[in-house]
């Protein structure tokens, strides 16, 4: 192995001469600057563009944001208070917490599945299964909960059978479930499918040539290269999961402190005229969409990181 | 440990990947499977190691079927074109992964792991990058812990595809070449696919060519190179020029001169097609009574200790190309324009 050593420290030459390149390449940040500005709008131009953007993120996204904190403290803290640990409110958030942190795991774990066998193999009917994930995505929230209730409703297929055992779907928890569950679907499966194709399979028949089980790929291979992607997915799904309202607005009854969600319970408030509680139990969820937003940034910067 | 495939086939659709192929890869040789792209020697690779499965054939090792060996079992190493390094896993975790994912009872215990990983990236002399990621790795590198990797489960076989096809040319010569020498040392079965016949002659004991998912010839460099059984072979195994002429009593006739020709069993006689090599043509300058092919320098062209001419035959057939050396070219003196006779010293005639 001692004569191998000369021509493999000679390998890394080329690393070494990159110094050189660099100082060749510095004269042509000159001409690349003016290539800039050949590019580049007129000023009067950008300022316009920059200006119409700013006014309508201003005029449709903070306006209405710092409407709802503004509402929602108008007649002082103590009002906000008792708005949000009133024994309805608290039943909403307890209600929608449910619904995501059922809802969530289980489209982590589909959308993983999916994600894998249409990334990952050849089978018939593929093209079908991407259709059927981007269904929920191109369907109306109100028809999915209709489905539902045609499905599981008194009336429906299955109602006459449900009432028999007493079991209750419609109108209850497990409708505003499976609400849920039908609209939050894609998000990670779609997420994943085009992260999971661009990576190919190289990697994981590399770890089962090296002797690792289909568990092990999963686990040691699969998913550590997808995580960012998948805690994307994760947090938008979440976000939809709390926030969704037609579809379960279609099967929940609007039962107060029964089937009532976050968002469901700021349409009743609103409806009653009780505008600072409506808006106090808005600013929860316009809090919760803050934090995801906030999580969705970080993560997006680390994927980033990571891809490069 | 002896590797034997029995009548391949292997379709995608109707295209035939592998048409019954048979092989066998002696103990600890090192063999090159040699073709242009869609010939099968990638899919003959991957159905060796278990990545793909056969319509039809066997697969031995060491005399023991393993058709239906799945490839966790078969204790083969392999390394991919574009290494499949673990994107996510350090230098250090990408060779101890063999070995972490072996069942408990077969696992290294960590000391163990990290002395034999060590070990292994010091023979691949990168011990210094154990803590780095593969994307912080140049192309040569990558390649030679994805060799460190597969080596890393003491495999039966060793298995390359297109060990150096993403690789410069300069750091591909120097890899190859420690390939040789690694596996001089470490006399590993080893199979590697390549459609380079540089790299093929260079490096293996012997080599395969295949084409059409068929195999055309398998000897060693010198054999395939020197014997080509036919005009596939010979023509990918290098340059070569065509000449129309005819064979009679083995001599082939060109132009108005003859050329003795090497006769394997029967020799063909009437219309042929002969082949000959660059560096075997001779150019003259043409003197009255001398035979041979008049033709035209078109261009010349000094590469290293060769000067490359083109000529264009008088017959207005296609142009020949041929390689003479420096000293030679300069006392012919030659400049583009000239009149001169072309006689190939030597040619091939293959059976139609």
């Amino acid at each position: 192995m001692v004569d191998a050593a000369t021509p493999l420290r000679r390998v890394n030459a080329p690393e070494a001469s990159a110094v050189n390149t660099a100082v060749l390449h510095a004269p042509l940040a000159a001409p690349r600057r003016s290539l800039e500005r050949s590019t580049a709008e007129p000023a009067w131009v950008r300022v316009l563009l920059i200006a119409t953007a700013l006014l309508f993120l201003g005029v449709f996204l903070f306006v209405p944001l710092a409407a709802v904190f503004y509402e929602a403290l108008r007649k002082g803290v103590p009002v906000y208070f008792k708005a949000v640990v009133e024994p309805d409110a608290l039943s909403a958030v307890w209600l929608t917490l449910v619904t995501a942190a059922i809802a969530v795991p289980l489209n982590l774990v589909f959308g993983v599945a999916a994600a894998w066998a249409i990334a990952k193999f050849e089978f018939r009917g593929k093209n079908l299964l991407l259709t059927l994930i981007d269904l929920p995505f191109s369907v109306s929230p109100v028809i999915a909960g209709l489905i539902y209730v045609l499905v599981f409703g008194l009336q429906g297929w299955f109602g006459g059978w449900l009432a028999g055992h007493d079991l209750k779907v419609i109108f209850a928890v497990p409708g505003i479930l499976a609400a849920t569950l039908f609209v939050t679907f894609p998000f990670v499966a779609r997420e994943l499918i085009p992260l999971m194709q661009a990576q190919g399979t190289e990697e994981e028949e590399a770890a089962v040539v090296l002797g690792a089980s289909g568990w092990q790929v999963l686990w040691r291979v699969t998913l550590p290269n997808v995580k960012w992607g998948l805690l994307y997915g994760v947090i938008l799904c979440n976000a939809r999961a709390m926030g969704e309202f037609g579809a379960v607005s279609v099967v929940s009854g609007h039962i107060r402190g029964l089937t009532n969600t976050l968002p469901l319970h700021v349409e009743i408030l609103y409806n009653e005229y009780q505008f600072a509680a409506a808006f106090a139990t808005a600013s929860l969820l316009a809090l919760l969409a803050l934090v995801t937003l906030v999580l969705k940034a970080w993560v997006e910067r680390r994927f980033r990181e990571h891809r490069s | 440990m002896s590797i034997e495939v029995k009548g391949l086939n292997k379709r995608f659709g109707t295209f035939a990947a592998l048409d019954n192929v048979s092989l066998e890869v002696r103990s600890g040789e090192l063999l090159a499977l040699l073709g242009p792209s869609g010939s099968g020697k990638t899919t003959l690779l991957r159905v060796i190691a278990g990545l793909e499965t056969v319509d039809s054939g066997q697969v031995l090792f060491h005399g023991a079927d393993a058709t239906s060996q799945h490839v966790r079992e078969r204790n083969v190493g392999f390394v991919f074109q574009h290494y499949a390094l673990f994107r996510h896993m350090s230098i250090f975790e990408n060779v101890a992964f063999g070995l972490r994912v072996r069942p408990k009872q077969r696992r290294p215990a960590e000391s163990e792991i990290r002395r034999k990983v060590m070990e292994l990236l010091g023979l691949v002399q990168l011990d210094w990058l154990a803590d780095r990621y593969p994307q912080q790795l140049s192309g040569g590198q990558r390649q030679r812990i994805a060799l460190a990797r597969a080596l890393a489960v003491e495999p039966q076989v060793l298995l390359l595809d297109e060990p150096f096809g993403a690789l410069d040319a300069k750091v591909r010569q120097e890899l190859r070449r420690w390939l040789r020498r690694l596996h001089d040392e470490m006399h590993i079965t080893s199979v590697f696919v390549t459609h380079d016949q540089d790299e093929a002659l260079e490096v293996s004991d012997r080599v395969v060519v295949m084409n059409e998912g068929r195999i055309q010839q398998v000897g060693t460099p010198q054999e395939v190179y020197d014997h080509p059984v036919n005009a596939f072979v010979y023509q990918f195994l290098g340059n070569v020029n065509l000449f129309h002429g005819r064979m009679d009593e083995g001599r082939a006739l060109i132009g108005r001169g003859e050329v003795p020709v090497p006769t394997h069993g029967e020799s063909p006689s009437g219309a042929a097609v002969a082949y000959a090599r660059p560096h075997d043509i001779d150019v003259v300058r043409p003197i009255h009574g001398e035979h041979g092919i008049a033709a035209r320098v078109e261009h010349l062209l000094a590469v290293g200790p060769v000067v490359r001419i083109d000529l264009q035959p008088d017959d207005g057939a296609v142009p020949i190309h041929a390689e003479i050396s420096r000293e030679l070219a300069g006392s012919l003196a030659l400049v583009a324009g000239d009149r001169v006779l072309v006689r190939p010293r030597q040619v091939r005639v293959f059976a139609a």
